[in-house]
């Protein structure tokens, strides 16, 4: 009955480059069945994407789905949309929910729901129970389940003596140990970069060196244990340096820059909006040239979005009381090619590639646009050009900071696992 | 002063572009003794008299009046000044920032106060000023001394001493200046 | 409607405006019957979120000598302590029909974001350690009415600078009338950076005390002990607390200003706050006028803040021409 599906007249940009070849894709198996130029029209339901590009499926490794705890902002399907819609096939969420994905049962929860989701959504595990940061939390039950990044993401663990144990504990479950590094004891009452713009509002703030000295300690606790180490939402041109110098050194260390911290400045700040109110804060015009240099060379592995969704209410607070986030996935993939001047192939590595080894799922997203790979792809027009509307989103919150920006590049088709959940940028389910 | 000329200016204003020269200095000069020898006959003296100018068309105005009073009659009449812009009726209809700040150092209670004015137009300036004086004391009673009264009342007030009676058109402007008076227009 | 959130915001001929209206509303103030009809019908509601009783009271003394009606939206009894919204608290109150809304809160930035609820004028009272425009107002008014002009005059604004709301709108509004500000403080009660600010700044009172035309002292907070920004009262007192001996070591003709409420023993002498040269109790006393002075500017003038479209005014000339 399912006919397959032709992709007619894009350009392929995969692992391989950058190409002109007709993608046919077959919905029951899941996979693609012939990548080349030209492909026969007969017994395809014929897409015709000219001037688009076919690109591997997205991936995020650090997404809020606020599910189980906070339905009434997120839940997994309606976040696993967002990311349909903004081009991802495979998302790895936080374990910041209530309660915290700490144990097997929570993951199993998660997993299920996203079992029926438009986007693979993988589970993430919390380091220690609660993310209180005392105790180890059973990494391994949940490696079991899958489980391939443990954070205790929202907040840092603060103890060295723990996180070293947490590091040569995961090093034998092929885990990757990821860090939201913020050192509480000087990030503590602080709600926005401390710098001129905190200064001038009357903002407390929280120093550049709240997440370096965490980062530098990371960096300096995987040379201790051999562990991988990743680190997430690098926000200060100092932490790109470390990472960069890790890297040169050797470590097994990677990381991530969320679109945020790459196209917005702490200035936004002066309209005293909670909508540009995220943790870590959003920094100096130096520190997102800083973010685009360690994206542009590779220091900075991958680009995420820290898709973080609150309520209206939540995010009407004083700036001072609201909670830090903002949604991210719909618009990650035009800020990218418009703020960060990268040959696509490129944003395809740190946006799909990258961001799937990372997530240990590069078996079946960020794969080639080949035959007999897995069909996860998104396929994006670079030309079509829109406005962002808060009230014109898959999520149930509207706290885009985005609202009102016009924005290069859509995403008109996304296929995961053969199927178009997003067609003509619309979500089908 | 800065304010004054600020005010003159579009969008408060405009530029004052005279036509016609109604009065010269003598006139003017001669309407201000004619009306203080009126308000001494009419007063029978000039005891409990007080002079009020109206900010700020007014005030220069009140204080020759005193001078000549003095002059004609040896007496010292207190003379103050009042800013109406709080007590008018067309608050917040357009702008109204205060000319001056009132000044009144004499008990109001009992006296015969004679409020002056350069123009007198609506009338409706003359009612802010009765309220306003209201709240510094119960005079005896209240007197209008205008130098030009150019018609187009909307309130029932007529002056108790006019320099000239002076009829024109609604859309016309009337300049009352040291050196006389001139009637002419705004120009945007 | 227009709103009055920051000193920043204040061009000189706005800030020139306000200062001749408070010179009216004082000499309106010193009559028998300190009131005038001025803002008949017009509504205003203080919304103190933060308790300031001296503040309000100076605001509903303001309001009420205009003849506005007042009304006292009680936080600590109302819904808001049920945990409702604060933007359904203004939209409730808006909906009673209101012409402004005085607004305090301990966090920066609340009526900025009030301010784009309402349709109403909001008048910020304080916002967290931002901004106090109408204390900043009436200080610089304070000033004007001792020495004539603010330009020139050499400030020393002394103390937690870093968490100080008047701080930051004096800082603003001095140094744009031509004051030469000085900030007084030890790095930890400094702004994290300073750096754009038209101040100088230095970390010894007494480098200062013998050259400057006015001390500002502002309110130590005891809590500050706990934060680690000073080691002990003590050592505050003895580095930049006014004392008696100090007093004496100001330049002749020097003035002394708080804004209050005084920590007497701490950042200031009980006796010190007596000297004539300080101006702490003009200060309140203007505080009205100034008040009065936002209140009619905002409802009454029909000018208000000059960036606003101005109402044309056909009939404006005859007017101003003919008194």
């Amino acid at each position: 009955m399912a006919e397959s599906v032709l992709l007619a007249g894009g350009t392929v940009v995969d692992v391989d480059g950058e190409r002109r070849i007709d993608v046919r894709i077959d919905p029951v198996s899941g996979r693609v069945v012939e990548a080349g130029a030209d492909l026969d029209v007969v017994g395809s339901e014929v897409h015709d994407v000219s001037g688009a590009y076919v690109l591997p499926g997205l991936v995020d490794v650090h997404v809020h789905m606020r599910q189980p705890g906070r339905e009434e902002a997120e839940t997994v399907e309606t976040g696993a949309r967002c990311a349909a819609l903004g081009g991802y096939t495979a998302v790895v969420a936080m374990p910041n929910t209530t309660p915290a994905i700490d144990c097997a049962a929570v993951v199993r929860e998660v997993l299920e729901l996203g079992r029926t989701a438009p986007c693979d959504v993988h589970s993430s595990g919390a380091v220690t129970i609660d993310r209180a940061g005392e105790t180890l939390a059973p990494m391994a039950e949940m490696a079991a389940l899958g489980v391939r990044l443990f954070t205790d993401d929202g907040a840092g663990v603060q103890d060295p003596g723990l996180m070293r144990r947490a590091m040569e504990y995961a090093a034998d479950l092929g885990v990757t140990l990821a860090q939201h590094c913020e050192v509480d004891a000087l990030a503590a009452g602080g709600h926005m970069h401390e710098g001129e713009w905190s200064s001038r509002l009357g903002i407390p703030g929280q120093p550049a060196e709240a997440e370096e000295m965490m980062v530098a300690r990371d960096l300096m606790l995987a040379r201790l244990t051999g562990a991988r180490i990743h680190i997430q939402h690098v926000s200060t041109a100092t932490s790109v340096a470390m990472v960069r110098a890790a890297k040169a050194e050797g470590l097994p260390v990677t990381a991530e820059a969320t679109t945020h911290h790459f196209t917005l400045t702490h200035a936004e700040c002066a309209s005293y909006s909670p909508l540009f109110k995220v943790a870590p804060p959003l920094r100096t015009d130096a520190d997102v040239e800083a973010i685009r240099a360690g994206l542009a060379d590779g220091t900075i592995d991958a680009v995420a979005t820290d898709h973080a969704p609150h309520t209206q209410e939540s995010k009407e607070l004083p700036f001072e009381q609201a909670p830090p986030g903002m949604l991210g996935l719909e618009t990650a993939l035009a800020l990218a090619i418009g703020h960060l001047d990268l040959p696509m192939v490129d944003v395809v590595r740190r946006m799909s590639l990258a961001p799937a080894a990372i997530a240990g799922v590069a078996d079946v997203h960020g794969r080639p646009v080949a035959a007999g790979e897995f069909a996860n792809l998104c396929v994006l027009d670079p030309g079509a050009t829109w406005t962002v509307d808060p009230t014109v989103t898959a999520s149930r919150s509207r706290n885009t900071p985005y609202g009102g920006w016009t924005l290069q590049g859509k995403v008109i088709h996304t296929v995961l696992h053969g199927e178009m959940v997003v067609r003509g940028g619309e979500a089908l389910r | 002063m800065a304010e004054r000329e600020r005010r003159l200016t579009p969008p408060f204003g405009g530029v004052f572009v005279a036509r016609k020269r109604v009065m010269g200095p003598d006139d003017v000069d001669r309407a201000v003794w004619r009306m203080a020898h009126e308000i001494i006959e009419r007063n029978r003296g000039l005891e409990d008299v007080a002079i009020v100018g109206l900010q700020t068309g007014g005030v220069p105005l009140a204080h020759r009046l005193g001078e000549a009073m003095h002059q004609i009659d040896g007496v010292n009449v207190p003379v103050g000044s009042l800013d109406v812009a709080f007590y008018r009726d067309d608050i917040g209809l357009r702008p109204v920032l205060p000319e001056a700040v009132t000044d009144i150092a004499f008990d109001v209670g009992g006296r015969v106060v004679v409020l002056v004015d350069d123009v007198l137009f609506t009338g409706r300036t003359i009612r802010a000023a009765l309220d306003a004086l209201t709240d510094h004391g119960r005079a005896r009673s209240v007197q209008l001394a205008v130098m030009v009264d150019r018609g187009h009342r909307e309130l029932p007030i007529r002056p108790d001493y006019v320099g000239k009676n002076l009829p024109t058109r609604r859309d016309e402007v009337v300049n009352v200046a040291d050196d006389g008076v001139e009637l002419g227009e705004m120009m945007k | 409607m227009t709103s009055l959130l920051t000193a920043e915001q204040l061009s000189l001929g706005e800030v020139e405006d306000l200062f001749g209206l408070a010179d009216s509303f004082l000499e309106v103030s010193s009559r028998r019957m300190p009131k005038v009809p001025a803002l008949r019908g017009k509504t205003v509601v203080s919304l103190f979120f933060e308790d300031s009783t001296r503040t309000r009271l100076s605001f509903e003394t303001a309001a009420k000598r205009l003849s506005a009606d007042v009304m006292t939206f009680p936080v600590a009894a109302s819904s808001v302590n049920k945990g409702e919204s604060v933007r359904d608290t203004i939209e409730t109150i808006e909906a009673m029909g209101i012409d402004a809304i005085v607004v305090r809160h301990r966090y920066a930035g609340v009526p900025h974001q009030i301010a784009g609820w309402t349709s109403a004028s909001v008048i910020n009272a304080g916002d967290g350690a931002h901004e106090h425009p109408t204390q900043a107002l009436l200080d610089a008014f304070t000033l004007r009415q001792h020495f004539g002009s603010v330009e020139g005059l050499r400030v020393a604004i002394v103390g937690d600078i870093r968490h100080s709301r008047v701080a930051r709108s004096n800082v603003a509004l001095l140094a744009s009338l031509g004051a030469e500000v000085t900030l007084v403080a030890p790095g930890t009660l400094l702004p994290p950076t300073v750096a754009g600010w038209p101040t100088t700044t230095t970390s010894e009172l007494d480098e200062v005390l013998g050259s400057v035309d006015v001390v500002y002292l502002l309110r130590m907070q005891t809590e500050r002990m706990r934060e680690h920004l000073v080691p002990s009262l003590r050592e505050y007192r003895a580095r930049y607390g006014l004392t008696a001996e100090r007093a004496t070591r100001m330049k002749s003709g020097a003035v002394i200003m708080h804004p209050g409420p005084m920590n007497r023993g701490v950042e200031i002498a009980g006796e010190v706050a007596e000297l004539p040269n300080a101006l702490v109790v003009d200060q309140v006393r203007n505080g009205v006028a100034v008040r009065m002075a936002v209140l009619f500017w905002l409802l009454g003038s029909g000018v208000g803040p000059h960036d606003g479209p101005v109402e044309s005014d056909p009939s404006g000339a005859e007017r101003t021409v003919d008194g």
